[in-house]
């Protein structure tokens, strides 16, 4: 069964009376427990992409079908009801939190609006989710600024996990980490994935990262799909232009030896 | 409370809460200070001050006592400069987050109205409704807050223009928060802090345009107010200044003290934000 499928999905932005098309005509799905990469350059569309599916931006034409449910048709309670199923986890790790909030109460905000837990074991769930994304309970009392970013990037996915989704996208999720964060995030995204079945949509410019934990890639440009496919083909054996550019644009430092008589010493 | 540290950090805000709280103090304590109602007739007129120390400022052409009306009037100032302040940065604040939050026609329509009230000279607005509807306090309270809660309005729309646009209002909507609740926990207290400065701005204002309205005869007559004892003392400004005078520092001294806290005020909040 299908978890999502996005068909036709169009969304253009007016600005100084030009209309630029930021998606235009996409169809993707997505598996559940599979993950999606969605690479393109800067500008391709992919967060606009990523917002339209969050219901945060409306779409201008196309259908979105997720859990068989027809998604862009919900609204007021229903919809805020359903997103408990559909999470998101943002790019920037300090502007994603209000400033006054502390780490106990972004977590208990989706375990009370979606009554997760009876408020009584509420403590005890937030200890529970901070225990699962690898930060001691200990930490709930604390303001979100006074914890680093790859912690707070830590604290948004149990944020996004305490209402049991079925789909988390992740919008860029590490690109503002340190390098050295990033691989232990993705490890626990990928843990969490196997442990509870989650699909992601993972966007992201970094080809490196979304080698690490997709399953498939969908390529972006100027608002249109370029290509999609399994992770090795599109890395190995890219079709489209902007496909070959992205990975031509992955550094490599070492350049690997290729073999013939020219090399020997 | 992290605040009220901060404020007192800076040498504003200390000189301007300790001149506040003093006058607090002073408006609490002003029938214990000088019992008995301040408008009544205690001893000899145009007694000059510093010459009797029953009446250490003297009295007036009535014989009442101007310290008491000094220090009752103290109540008056205040009480009427910060119910009409609320009352303004109340109406400014929910007219600019309906303004900011619906946006569309609501927000041009909300914005049209501040625009209207924004064009009409506050004073004037205040000395018309009051001629109209009559001088009691909770008129002068209304008129004074009706010719100032446009700014705050202005100011809270623009705050809220900025932050509904952040990452964390997006997630707080992502997680299904009902639209009034994001508006009230998420968005207010984050625009609140720079309509806060503004608001002991509008508390100042407040207090000169009560005074004004009491000088012009349009205060309260039953309560004594700074303004209407310099009014009093006008006509015979010649001969007897100090009864314009005493009341006259009691009002620079107030507002002094409420711009002195609101610039402690500013600064404290800035210096806040400066921290990572």
């Amino acid at each position: 069964m299908t978890l999502l499928a996005i068909e036709n999905l169009s969304k253009r932005f007016s600005s100084g009376g030009r209309k630029v098309a930021a998606v235009s005509d996409i169809s993707l799905t997505l598996e559940p427990g599979e993950t999606l990469g969605l690479v393109g350059a800067s500008g391709s569309g992919k967060s606009t992409l990523a917002r339209i599916l969050m219901r945060l931006l409306p779409a201008d034409a196309g259908a979105i079908r997720f859990e068989d449910k027809d998604w862009l048709a919900l609204s007021g309670a229903n919809l805020r009801n359903r997103r408990a199923k559909m999470q998101m986890v943002f790019q920037d790790v300090l502007g994603a939190f209000n400033p006054r909030a502390t780490v106990a109460s972004v977590l208990d905000d989706p375990l009370r609006i979606h009554n997760i837990v009876p408020k009584a074991e509420r403590a005890r769930e937030i200890a529970a989710l901070l225990d699962r994304v690898g930060l001691p309970a200990n930490y709930a009392q604390r303001s979100i600024r006074e914890v680093s970013g790859g912690q707070r990037q830590r604290i948004a996915i149990a944020r996004a996990i305490a209402t049991k989704p079925s789909l988390i996208v992740l919008d860029e999720a590490v690109s503002a980490l340190d390098v050295s964060i990033r691989g232990r995030i993705l490890e626990l995204l990928v843990e969490l994935q196997e442990e509870r079945g989650i699909s992601y949509l993972f966007v992201s410019h970094d080809l490196a990262v979304l080698r690490a934990v997709s399953h498939r890639i969908a390529v972006m440009d100027a608002g249109r799909l370029t290509e999609t496919g399994p992770m090795r083909q599109v890395i190995e054996n890219p079709q489209s232009l902007a496909a070959k550019a992205l990975i031509g644009a992955v550094p490599r430092l070492v350049t690997e030896p290729t073999e013939g008589p020219s090399h020997d010493v | 409370m992290r605040l009220l540290r901060d404020l007192v950090r800076t040498p504003e805000g200390a000189i301007g809460l300790g001149i506040l709280a003093a006058l607090m103090l002073v408006a609490l304590f002003a029938p214990v200070l000088s019992p008995g109602d301040p408008l009544r007739i205690t001893g000899r007129a145009l007694l000059p001050p510093f010459t009797d120390p029953a009446f250490p400022l003297g009295t007036d052409r009535l014989g009442r006592d101007v310290l008491a009306g000094i220090l009752h009037g103290t109540h008056t100032s205040l009480a009427v400069g910060l119910a009409a302040a609320l009352a303004a940065i109340a109406i400014g604040l929910c007219v600019g987050l309906t303004a900011g939050f619906a946006g569309g026609l609501v927000d041009e329509g909300l914005m049209r109205v501040v625009d209207a009230f924004q064009i009409v000279p506050s004073f004037l607005l205040a000395l018309a409704f009051v001629s109209v509807i009559g001088a009691s306090v909770p008129v002068v309270v209304l008129a004074i807050a009706l010719g100032a809660w446009a700014d705050p309005a202005r100011l809270t729309r623009a705050q809220v223009l900025s932050i509904r646009e952040r990452d964390y209002v997006a997630s707080a909507r992502v997680i299904g928060m009902h639209p009034a609740e994001i508006a009230f926990r998420e968005i207010l207290p984050n625009a609140l802090p720079p309509v806060l400065a503004l608001s002991a701005i509008i508390v100042a204002a407040a207090i000169l345009t009560e005074a004004a309205l009491s000088f012009l005869g349009l205060g309260d007559p039953n309560v004594v107010t700074w303004g209407s004892m310099i009014a009093e003392g006008r006509n015979i400004l010649r001969s007897s200044p100090s009864l314009s005078i005493f009341p006259g520092i009691a009002l620079v001294v107030t507002v002094v003290g409420v711009y002195l806290f609101s610039e402690g005020l500013t600064k404290a909040l800035s210096s806040r934000r400066l921290e990572p």
